[in-house]
């Protein structure tokens, strides 16, 4: 018997068994490897950390060895994540960073020292254009610039800012060129969230 | 029919030359250009893209007599859609960086032609083997373009290639400057215009 592919119950069958198939296959495949996704999202988060107290170049297990000498405590403060960390013989605080970028959200860690000037950071994107916004995570440089920058003024606002035009060295950051709207959102990310965790300390 | 007549081999190879995916047939040039920008995802891109044909015709060719004809793109899609997803999430466990890098470009792997274009022209009319030689042909085929293109872009844009430093520090000491203009993927638009020229010119020939 030659069966009859065009007919409506053919073509409904079909495509039921055919979805049914694949649904398993995806659901077994995605259990199977998450324990694996999971501890490669884990371990990125940590190495972000460490890029942030300038710690970069670091392999799997070195980063995870380091990560737990040099973090000593986590909370959770307004919704961020903060990190109090020991680098030597120094006190830094990381403080987590979340905002919106041009295309999509962007992140980033903020390390403080004991004085409020900033110890490192490193900020990361989702889908910032390659070759403009995506050197804020791309630019080690960049991200450089921020070392040593003054945080807050005399009364508690956050003065630490990406702007086009530097006038006050000791708390501007020179913003990405060709990406001003990538790095008004950075400037955003800051203010916000450190003035969050500000407020709650 | 043995395993590698001469008609087998043809399959094969004629999308490595004549038939060329990207050169002959000019498919699968968007992805071709956003990926290239270092050599490491490029040439993962081209693993992926490769075992995705190669597996994606074979398991149509399997079914193709019993797809029914008025929904065979669809089937075409799921099939595709359900390998490119496994492949994703594999990148995912085993090779994080390099998925991060990728990003959705792995995803778009299924609305790339080439894939497509070898579904509907081949794998629908021919039996699995040939399918599968087909898949792996143009799929290396693409990935040998990456390849070409990525190596170039890295040389040039960053001095390095898989990340290691090649063009010594004397040369930046004499005023060397990476070309910033490689990394763009309008670069990538001209090496492959490159590419297809010096094929064209040398190794294509008109039947």
């Amino acid at each position: 018997m030659k069966l009859n592919t065009n007919s409506n119950a053919y073509i409904i069958i079909y495509s039921a068994i055919l979805v049914v198939i694949v649904a398993f296959l995806l659901a077994f495949v995605y259990q199977a490897l998450k324990p694996m996704q999971d501890a490669n999202v884990a371990l990125d988060v940590k190495k972000q950390i460490l890029y942030s107290l300038n710690i970069r170049d670091l392999d799997g297990a070195e980063a995870e060895a380091k990560y737990a000498e040099v973090v000593k405590e986590e909370k959770d403060v307004n919704g961020l994540k903060v990190y109090a960390c020991q680098v030597g013989d120094q006190q830094v605080i990381v403080v987590s960073l979340k905002g919106m970028g041009l295309w999509g959200g962007i992140s980033g860690y903020l390390a403080v020292d004991k004085d409020d000037k900033v110890y490192g950071a490193y900020f990361n994107h989702e889908s910032e254009t390659a070759g403009l916004g995506a050197e804020i995570k791309d630019s080690q440089e960049w991200q450089e610039k921020f070392i040593g920058k003054k945080i807050f003024d005399e009364n508690g606002n956050v003065i630490l800012s990406v702007v086009k035009k530097v006038e006050t060295p000791d708390s501007q950051v020179d913003c990405v060129t060709g990406a001003t709207l990538t790095s008004n959102g950075v400037d955003a990310m800051i203010k916000d969230c450190l003035k969050k965790v500000k407020e709650e300390k | 029919m043995a395993l590698f007549s001469k008609q087998n081999r043809e399959v094969f190879t004629n999308p490595l030359n004549v038939d060329h995916p990207i050169l002959g047939q000019v498919l699968g040039i968007c992805s071709a250009l956003a990926v290239t920008s270092q050599l490491k995802p490029a040439i993962v891109m081209g693993l992926a893209v490769t075992v995705i044909t190669a597996f994606s015709n074979t398991i149509i060719s399997i079914i193709r007599n019993t797809i029914p004809n008025r929904i065979r793109i669809v089937v075409q899609l799921v099939v595709v859609a359900a390998l490119v997803t496994i492949v994703s999430q594999i990148l995912k466990a085993f090779a994080y960086d390099v998925s991060v890098q990728l990003s959705v470009y792995v995803g778009l792997i299924i609305t790339n032609c080439i894939l497509m274009g070898r579904l509907e022209a081949f794998a629908m009319q021919n039996k699995p083997w040939p399918s599968f030689l087909d898949g792996v042909g143009n799929g290396l085929g693409y990935a040998m373009i990456l390849v070409i293109v990525g190596a170039v872009r890295e040389l040039l844009g960053r001095g390095s290639l898989l990340g290691f430093q090649i063009i010594p520090d004397a040369c930046y000491d004499f005023g060397y400057v990476n070309n910033g203009m490689m990394t763009m993927p309008a670069m990538a638009l001209i090496l492959v215009g490159c590419v297809i020229w010096v094929h064209r010119a040398y190794f294509y020939k008109e039947k």
